[in-house]
């Protein structure tokens, strides 16, 4: 089962390191990760998305509640989270109607056109992994040239925060 | 509050001698210039032989001395090193004082095995400092070694300077790359205002909740630049607060199961040897009259003649141990981790135990085998607390069951696992062992390399006491015993230390004969020689139809001149009738290092064996060709 497991960790140089070093030293899946310094610059927020049985999921949470640098971590997929992901597409955009339906898709979607050239647009799209997943699937009759995604942002529902 | 530090500050001796008192920061030497700061702006501070500084005085010295006086204030006694390039600074200010003794090891790995086993003779956190590049990348061995028993040190690593970091500077490692996947943590320290900090952190780390190696990394500009010096008394992260109290609750529920128990076990481990667990625990085995057994690691925690110990148990364990940890219906397991080496096959280990386990790392619970009633927390606080809850209410033990379990665990001792066939013509590694144990009465420091003289010793030396037993059980380190058994000596220099190892570990760290010298460090040590590696050449024999591949020790080096070489005393035996007269002649040299060659039977195995891959039950006996089977006996 997926799993998202939120982190706050010191922002200092190596800490990252030993997060993904866990993971390939224990044989531990990593879908993906994300790691940004937080409104208190000496903490950085990481969110991992990750698979394994329940006994796995435990032993990753605690051997990363292990790690000396790891202040606080919940697993989010234990109570109500969202989960957000950004994604950037460069697609092949030559001509009008290709620019139209381009436009009219990523509408439907909600995203936005935040570059163009004179034969690409860029676009942005944000949304869980599903409806990324989806605007992904709407494209493929287009012809993609780079896609570039930021892997899950997770966030508690409700009061409850992961503050230090 | 007032805030006063005490330092002394000497004039120019006429006689030249510039040492300061013992007592007082490093650094200051009365023939350098000073460096002071008052709050008030007293500039013109004179000489005298002792004098009380007032608050706002700084104290500034250079990086160095900071990491030599935070060694001082933190009270450790040796640090073992070896000197290069990036760690010169720190040498020097290691010259310039006597409060730490610095002892010069032969290789690194060496520095690291010995402050290894200092630490685990002492409790105390070992220390060690080297130099960058091939200096670290020689302690690696010896920090994984430590990491995998929990065992605190601190390493202190030179670099090169901060501006050459990334260039692939002459003798430049990533350290804190390097060391990562085998230290609790580790630090590179970038600004000579965090060093004091630093050090205390991970003096903190390494001797705290499961405890760990940690090493410091320092550039040597920033050794060489200066700041105040302050040690602080503690410190707090926020990151990182272990939990040592258990949880009430998980306790008493712990304490109930066990008194429900019909078929219990008490299984310990390293854990209980860290914690200094060992009077609360023999205290618990004794009133609830429970067999117990232990891992290679907790060997000593519980006395190895108290009646409920059933001697060590797993892969070469007694036949008891393992038989009664697989039908145990209720399981104690105190700071062990579940192994393989213990466990065997997992999906038939122990089918019907409900099991308790104590330990303060919540990640070692439930790693391995489903635990019923956790309990995080320190060994020794929890079994104390665990002992109140039991005294006075072992009446509701079912003794007739208890009663019914003993006596079969009887006849399964009676099976006599450990039996071998004694030779007048050969010497028996066992016996070696039986004499050792006898003629020191189980009281020695015994320190191991590792493979089959270090399970003979496990099975044959009972130890009576904590901290005595000092091997690698996680890693498997040959080369550990020398160098750990000179951590210890130096520890307890009255104490009898005994190295007990094999032809091939001996030579893995073999230089250290020339540490032990320069320190008089009178250890003894007693090579069975079998010309093999023959912990392989008995899996070779067992499992690879006696292809002895690259098992066999060709051309060994006449131990007794090597060691005379390096000015020590050594004994070949190669007569059963003389072991014991070597044994006692040997520790009765009480200055000097005597090596005793013993030349023993190359085709011994260690029994009993359980193979990898194989249940409790399916345990091999060195009188039995057909894997005992449970039901046999049972």
């Amino acid at each position: 089962m997926k799993r998202v497991i939120s982190l706050l960790l010191e922002h200092e140089p190596g800490a990252l390191a030993r997060v993904a070093g866990l993971f390939t030293a224990r044989g531990y899946n990593i879908e993906s990760l994300t790691v940004a310094p937080t409104e208190d610059p000496s903490l950085a927020r990481m969110t991992i998305v990750t698979q394994g049985t329940d006994a796995i999921i435990e032993q990753i949470t605690k051997q990363l509640n292990k790690l000396v640098d790891v202040v606080k971590l919940r697993d989010l997929t234990e109570g109500r989270y969202l989960g957000r992901e950004l994604m950037l597409v460069k697609v092949v955009a030559n001509t009008a109607d290709q620019r139209n339906d381009m436009q009219r898709l990523v509408d439907i979607f909600r995203g936005r056109v935040i570059d163009v050239t004179d034969s690409t647009y860029t676009l942005e799209m944000t949304g869980n992994s599903e409806k990324v997943d989806a605007f992904l699937e709407a494209l493929a009759q287009v012809e993609l040239i780079e896609v570039v995604r930021s892997g899950i942002l997770g966030i508690g529902r409700g009061k409850q925060a992961l503050k230090a | 509050m007032e805030y006063w530090i005490r330092i002394a500050i000497l004039p120019a001796a006429p006689g030249g001698s510039n040492r300061p008192y013992s007592n007082i920061p490093f650094g200051i030497r009365a023939t350098e210039s000073l460096y002071y700061r008052f709050a008030n702006n007293r500039r013109n501070v004179r000489y005298h032989r002792a004098f009380f500084l007032p608050e706002g005085f700084q104290l500034i010295l250079t990086g160095a001395d900071i990491v030599v006086n935070c060694l001082k204030d933190e009270g450790v006694e040796y640090i073992f090193g070896y000197p290069g390039g990036a760690a010169l600074h720190i040498y020097d200010a290691i010259y310039n004082q006597d409060a730490v003794k610095h002892i010069l090891v032969r290789h690194e790995q060496g520095a690291a095995h010995a402050a290894d086993g200092y630490a685990r003779a002492t409790g105390n956190p070992g220390v060690v400092l080297v130099t960058s590049g091939p200096g670290v990348t020689n302690t690696v061995t010896g920090l994984a070694t430590a990491h995998m028993d929990s065992i605190p040190m601190v390493v202190i690593t030179g670099q090169v300077p901060s501006g050459l970091i990334g260039d692939d500077a002459f003798q430049e490692v990533d350290t804190v790359g390097v060391t990562r996947p085998c230290v609790k943590h580790n630090f590179l320290i970038k600004d000579v205002n965090k060093i004091a900090e630093t050090m205390k952190k991970a003096f903190y780390i390494a001797s705290s909740g499961r405890p760990g190696p940690v090493v410091v990394d320092i550039p040597k500009d920033i050794t060489a630049q200066k700041a105040e010096y302050h040690y602080p008394d503690a410190v707090r992260m926020r990151s990182y607060q272990p939990r040592t109290r258990g949880h009430v609750k998980m306790i008493k529920k712990g304490a109930d199961l066990l008194l429900t128990a019909k078929r219990p076990i008490i299984y310990t481990g390293g854990g209980a040897v860290l914690a200094d667990a060992e009077e609360s625990l023999t205290r618990l085995v004794d009133i609830l009259g429970y067999p117990s057994t232990s891992t290679l690691m907790g060997l000593g925690a519980i006395p190895a003649t108290n009646s409920n110990f059933l001697g060590m148990l797993g892969m070469h364990g007694t036949y008891e141990s393992n038989m009664a940890m697989h039908q145990c219906d209720v399981m104690l397991a105190v700071g062990a981790r579940f192994d393989d080496r213990v466990t065997g096959d997992l999906s038939k280990f122990s089918p019907s135990a409900r099991i308790i386990h104590i330990d303060i790392d919540p990640s070692s619970i439930g790693k391995n085998v489903r635990v019923e009633v956790p309990i995080v927390g320190d060994c020794k606080s929890v079994l104390e607390e665990m002992v109140k809850m039991l005294d006075g209410r072992t009446g509701d033990i079912d003794r007739s069951a208890i009663d019914q379990w003993w006596h079969t665990i009887e006849k399964w001792k009676s099976v006599d696992s450990l039996g071998y066939d004694m030779s007048d013509t050969v010497i028996k590694p066992q016996y070696v062992l039986q004499k050792l144990f006898e003629i020191t009465r189980g009281e020695a420091y015994v320190t191991s390399d590792v493979g089959q003289h270090q399970m003979w010793a496990a099975q044959y030396y009972g130890f009576e006491k904590p901290r005595r037993w000092i091997n690698s059980g996680g890693l498997g380190t040959m080369g550990f015993g020398l160098p750990a058994a000179m951590g210890v000596q130096l520890a307890f220099p009255d104490e009898l230390v005994v190295c007990v190892t094999g032809d091939a570990s001996i030579q893995m760290c073999l230089q250290e004969l020339s540490t032990c010298l320069q320190y008089n460090l009178p250890v003894k040590i007693v090579n069975l020689n079998n010309q093999y590696m023959g912990m392989v050449r008995q899996w070779q024999e067992f499992f690879y139809d006696r292809r002895y591949s690259h098992s066999y020790m060709d051309a060994l080096p006449d131990f007794v001149k090597l060691s005379e070489s390096y000015g020590h005393v050594g004994f070949r035996i190669e007569d059963p009738k003389d072991v014991e007269d070597a044994i006692k002649e040997a520790v009765n040299m009480k200055d000097r290092l005597v090596f005793l060659d013993v030349i023993t039977d190359p085709t011994e195995n260690v029994y009993p064996m359980i193979a990898a891959g194989k249940g409790h039950n399916e345990i091999q006996l060195k009188h039995s060709d057909d894997i005992l089977e449970e039901r046999e006996l049972a």
